[in-house]
């Protein structure tokens, strides 16, 4: 097992670097030219060049992504002879010079509002989504089960930003049941904290609730009709404890895959949500930096969202095993 | 405590339909037999002939939303069918125990078996963890699992078919029920293995002094272990009596028809076989008079149609031997004994 | 139809026949790190019109001995012959024209025919692969077919799930005797059915073979059914032939240990002959076939096995004219009414099925695709035994 997560871990690390290459490659590509991007209309080419040269792109890319790769672990300077040298400590995930800020520092920042969004809303759904779906099973065919994969139909085919807008509208504005939403830490105002995060928690929450629902519901009815849980239910165990015990833990696993890949997806940003009840969070700074073509922080959010789902994935797997016995991670 | 000569299980009239979207499906209609401690009543038929509903309506394990079933099934006395949802519940896996035929699905997988077979302890005993395991490991012991201190915690999937079979009898039987009802617990495993369980079966059938139901479509299985035998087609028994009664001296055209079409390890048969025609009968679409008409070769000997239109009783014809045919006496002895000559006749 | 090792006129002949399936670690850098040997020596032949039964209990190799022979399995070593031609080492190209000599019929109705296609298609599917035109069209020439088969020609467009699981072998046995091939393999043809449809089946096979001639490899576990359709019978155990002789040596006569044993366990229908049989109880599991016992494979559980069976491997021997046995003690001796327990060999370690994570991207691709297509098959059942990984 252990020998398995240390060969995942390294292998995780390749393919990180594999991926950040590719990123390193495909914003070159790109038309837009980021030195150009640098100055306004009264640019002259050597105030380009000049540029270029501080943001270290005048190397080939391979020679970028080599300085990309070692401001990584020990830091970098740029434009380091001329005047006005730019510090960007390790680990280094690129400068800003739009906002003349290291690209590690601003997604830190950043970090904090995107996952309390994300876990919040992550607890939030998968209670309702479990247990609303594991209800539809039981009452699979009646109006219970209709009513809730109605709802869970609703949920799943409304725009976030159209709910978003419409609750806004509602809920803050014309009826002022909630202040305006304005992010602080919940450890410095619990109670704003609270009344800013509830909305987009439940937003976010009703929609990946809907898919749970229906998922949920098709591996209980699947599971259900399995020959174990006829044996469970022959030992005489109260139902119940056939639902929890049996058919739950039995089709636990696509939940675990689709939870685990679902959150860090958040875990890069709600794009949307962010932008909408202002959530100074990684989506919203990844919003902000493509309109400013804010190249470096783009590859940095981007290193960042991909590392999440890599690390998920390997923890997916390693719920797997733990879930499944059969499954062996060798 | 029941009497030996008291059944300890006593089917009377019980009948079971599930309203699908097809139709009304009349799975089971009118069964009743019944079965004393220490003795083996095989049910016999082939694949949708309503064994195992019959099985789970006892169990209770019938969704009651889902299927309609009525009639009664004593148990000790006390009607199964007239129990509320809990009341069976508690009879299951203490009084009466089910084992399924697959072995394989038939067991949860992520589950240690010591897991499996304490929880089985721990509904219905008031012990502790560690008593509920001591037993679990008796168990294994005695239904002949190498090394049990090891296996027992295991996988089901560490363990071969046989294995898991053994598994879900010690399961069946962990709580000493009165009842265990085999739903063809061998019919996935090889010949070898279930020469094992079958015999693994009888001695503790004579151990616990259990009253055995067992389910099977193999004439030989019931050849081997029952006492008394039912014999199901299209939802109904259609004939039943004690082993001699059924093997050698058939009645109804349907067992008779059986026994033609079986190949035999002990004699080669007639190079053609002589098989039932068709097919069995859906459940949805029964025939109005008797469900075997279709396929039966005598139908035109009763007169005036009435095996196209009339259902047969069950009837008595002495020794406990109860037939559903509209054939006279006369008639059915003809059709046994031609059928009977024609069979022992035909050997190479 | 008995003597058939001396003459060439075989349909199918088969020399020391060994099919290994390596055992592979998992990775990246996957390497072999054993070998299920599924079938290990196999020699045996059919004559025309003949049809050899080939017994023995799950995983022992029967299955892949069918396919192998018909190169739907690539074969580790030894020499198939079919109709004269050695086909052991042909590419799929070559093998085309030969397809139409030998075919296979699965067990289990439900899986081997394509849901998608109408019965016509399935059946009319080898015409289509050998681009044989019948006289009268292939619609007309499958017509025929199902009417022979017992199959309304009028459900000519009907999907397999339209039809029961014994009208479906039906299907599967017009599909295969369409091209009149001289061998059809049949893998427990008749397992999956009820007993009355099973005998229906069993009817149908011998009709045909009365009509064309053709032998049938006929895979089954069912002793019984091999009994009444079959000339002459192969026991296997472990992917060894451990006993080969006609139908009425091997049910009277039989020589070897585990035959007896097989024998045996089968409950006859008949409760008082039942009760006064000789009884062998063997114990235990079959061993693995990744790590198969030394010398005799069966004498982990053999009732008379002795210290030599450990270390010296049984040759096959002819004991008597076309019977055949590998075992140094063979039995001449019946013993009504007795009860013989072989030594309890424990269990065996199960392979593990192995379930991948899901980040592991699932790639199979169906090595004999291309040569179950040639032979006009489109759905290949997967090994009906788990397979180690
Ligand atoms: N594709 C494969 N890869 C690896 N092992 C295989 C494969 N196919 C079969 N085996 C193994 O080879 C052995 C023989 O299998 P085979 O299917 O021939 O058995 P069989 O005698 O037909 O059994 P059954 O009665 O269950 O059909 C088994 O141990 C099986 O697990
Ligand atoms: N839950 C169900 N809903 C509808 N029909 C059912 C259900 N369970 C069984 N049946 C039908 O009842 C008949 C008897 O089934 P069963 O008892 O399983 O047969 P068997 O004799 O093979 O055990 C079959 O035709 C089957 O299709
Ligand atoms: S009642 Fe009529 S149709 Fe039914 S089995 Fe008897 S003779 Fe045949
Ligand atoms: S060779 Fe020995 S072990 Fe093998 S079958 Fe014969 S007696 Fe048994
Ligand atoms: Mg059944
Ligand atoms: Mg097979």
């Amino acid at each position: 097992m252990s020998a398995y997560v240390v060969r995942r871990v390294l292998s995780m690390i390749l393919l990180l670097a594999l991926l950040s290459l590719v990123v390193f490659i495909l914003f070159s590509l790109l038309p837009a030219d980021p030195a150009r991007l640098t100055c306004g209309k009264s640019c002259t080419p050597e105030i380009i060049e000049a540029n270029r040269h501080r943001l270290g792109l005048d190397i080939p890319v391979f020679a970028q992504y080599w300085e990309f790769l070692k401001g990584l672990f020990f830091g970098r300077t740029y434009a380091a002879n001329s005047p006005d040298p730019v510090q960007c400590s390790a680990p280094c995930l690129g400068y800003s010079f739009k906002r003349g800020e290291e690209v590690f520092v601003l997604i830190k920042e950043r970090l904090p509002a995107t996952i309390w969004l994300a876990f919040g809303a992550f607890v939030l759904w998968l209670v309702a989504g479990i247990s609303l779906g594991i209800y539809a099973a039981l009452r699979r065919g009646r109006w219970q089960d209709r009513t809730v994969m109605g709802v869970a139909l609703v949920g799943y085919s409304l725009p976030s930003f159209f709910i978003g807008l419409v609750a806004i509208f509602f809920i803050i504005i014309r009826f002022q049941l909630l202040p305006f939403p304005s992010y602080v830490s919940p450890f410095e105002n619990p109670l704003q904290f609270l009344q800013t995060m509830i909305l987009p928690w439940i937003i976010l929450a009703t929609l990946y609730a809907a898919f749970y629902m229906r998922l949920t519901r098709n591996q209980m009815l699947e599971v259900l009709g399995d020959d174990y849980i006829r044996t469970a239910r022959a030992k005489g165990l109260p139902e119940r404890v056939v639902i929890r015990k049996h058919a739950l833990r039995a089709g636990l696993t696509p939940i675990v895959t689709a939870a685990g890949l679902d959150l860090a997806g958040l875990l890069g940003g709600a794009i949307i949500l962010e932008s909408i009840f202002s959530l100074p969070g990684i989506g919203s700074l990844a919003v902000n930096s493509v309109n400013d073509a804010d190249l470096p922080v783009i590859v940095g959010i981007t290193l960042v969202a991909a590392t999440f789902i890599i690390v998920a994935n390997l923890i997916v797997d390693l719920l797997y095993a733990v879930i499944d016995p059969r499954v062996r991670l060798s | 405590m029941t009497t030996a000569a008291q059944p300890f299980l006593s089917v009377d009239g019980l009948s079971v339909t599930f309203p699908t979207e097809d139709g009304r499906v009349q799975a089971v209609d009118g069964v009743s037999f019944s079965v004393e401690r220490g003795k083996t009543l095989a049910i016999v038929g082939e694949s949708g002939s309503g064994k195992s509903v019959t099985a789970q309506a006892i169990m209770g394990l019938l969704d009651r939303r889902l299927s309609v079933v009525t009639g009664h099934a004593w148990l000790a006395g006390r009607d199964i069918v007239a129990m509320s949802d809990d009341e069976v519940r508690h009879e299951r896996g203490s009084s009466m125990a089910m084992i399924f035929q697959d072995p394989m699905s038939s067991l949860h997988p992520f589950y240690r078996i010591g897991a499996q077979l304490s929880e089985a302890v721990l509904v219905h005993q008031k012990v502790s963890k560690h008593a509920a395991r001591e037993q679990a490991l008796d168990m294994l012991n005695r239904v002949g699992i190498p090394d049990p201190k090891t296996r027992i915690d295991n996988y089901p999937h560490q363990l071969s078919g046989g294995m898991r079979q053994r598994v879900m009898i010690a399961m069946a039987l962990i709580n000493s029920p009165s009842l265990l009802i085999a739903d063809e617990p061998t019919t996935a495993l090889d010949v070898t293995v279930q020469a094992q369980i079958l015999e693994l079966i009888g001695t503790l059938q004579q151990e616990y002094d259990t009253a055995v139901v067992m389910i099977t479509h193999d004439l030989g299985i019931v050849a081997d272990i029952a006492d008394n035998v039912a014999v199901m087609y299209g939802g109904r028994i259609v004939e039943s009596g004690s082993v001699d009664e059924i093997f050698y001296h058939p009645q109804m055209p349907y067992t008779l028809g059986l026994l033609a079409s079986v190949p035999r390890l002990d004699q080669v048969r007639a190079e053609r076989l002589d098989p039932i025609p068709g097919n069995p009968p859906s459940p949805i679409s029964l025939p109005p008079g008797c469900v075997f008409q279709p396929r039966c070769a005598y139908f035109d000997r009763v007169a005036g149609h009435a095996c196209q239109t009339v259902r047969p009783e069950l009837l008595d014809i002495g020794r406990g031997h109860r037939v559903r045919c509209h054939l006279d006496s006369g008639q059915r002895d003809q059709v046994a004994s031609d059928v009977l000559a024609a069979l022992a006749g035909g050997g190479v | 139809m008995t003597d058939a090792s001396s003459n060439d006129d075989q349909v199918l002949r088969v020399t020391d026949l060994r099919t290994y399936f390596p055992v592979r670690s998992r990775g990246l850098l996957s390497k072999t790190i054993g070998q299920v040997k599924a079938v290990d020596g196999v020699t045996l032949s059919v004559a025309p019109g003949e049809t050899l039964g080939l017994v023995g209990e799950s995983g022992c190799g029967k299955s892949t001995t069918g396919r192998t022979v018909l190169r739907l399995i690539a074969p580790t070593s030894g020499r198939i012959e079919l109709d004269g031609d050695d086909i052991t080492r042909m590419s799929a190209k070559q093998l085309v024209p030969l397809r139409r000599k030998a075919q296979m019929i699965f067990q289990d109705p439900y899986n081997a025919l394509n849901p998608r296609h109408t019965v016509g298609t399935i059946i009319g599917a080898p015409f289509d692969v050998q681009s044989l035109n019948p006289a009268g069209g292939v619609r007309a020439a499958v017509q025929d077919l199902m009417e022979r088969v017992g199959l309304n020609p009028e459900h000519y467009n009907r999907y397999p799930s339209e039809f029961s699981g014994g009208q479906r072998q039906r299907i599967g046995i017009a599909r295969a005797v369409a091209l009149r091939p001289k061998i059809i393999v049949c893998d427990e043809p008749v397992s999956a059915l009820d007993v009355s449809i099973q005998a229906q089946i069993m009817n149908l096979l011998k009709d045909l073979q009365d009509d064309f001639g053709v032998s049938y490899l006929f895979v089954a576990h069912d002793l019984a059914v091999v009994r009444q359709i079959a000339h002459r019978v192969a026991v296997m155990y472990l992917g060894h032939i451990v006993e080969l002789a006609s139908r009425e040596e091997l049910y009277s006569r039989p020589l070897h240990p585990y035959t007896h044993a097989l024998l045996s366990a089968v409950p006859l229908p008949d409760p008082r002959a039942q009760a006064s049989r000789e009884q062998i109880r063997l114990r235990g599991d079959l061993p693995s076939p990744i790590n198969p016992p030394s010398g005799c494979v069966f004498h982990t559980r053999c009732f008379r096995a002795e210290e030599r069976c450990t270390v010296e491997i049984p040759e096959l021997r002819e004991f008597s004219a076309g019977h055949t046995v590998a075992c140094h003690f063979p039995m001449l001796e019946v013993i009504p009414g007795a009860v013989i327990e072989g030594p309890d060999s424990g269990l065996t370690p199960q392979p593990v099925p192995y379930i991948r994570p899901p980040s592991e991207v699932i790639s199979d691709i169906a090595e004999s695709g291309s040569l179950a297509r040639a032979a006009g098959v489109d759905y290949v059942e997967g090994p009906d035994t788990p397979v180690p990984q």
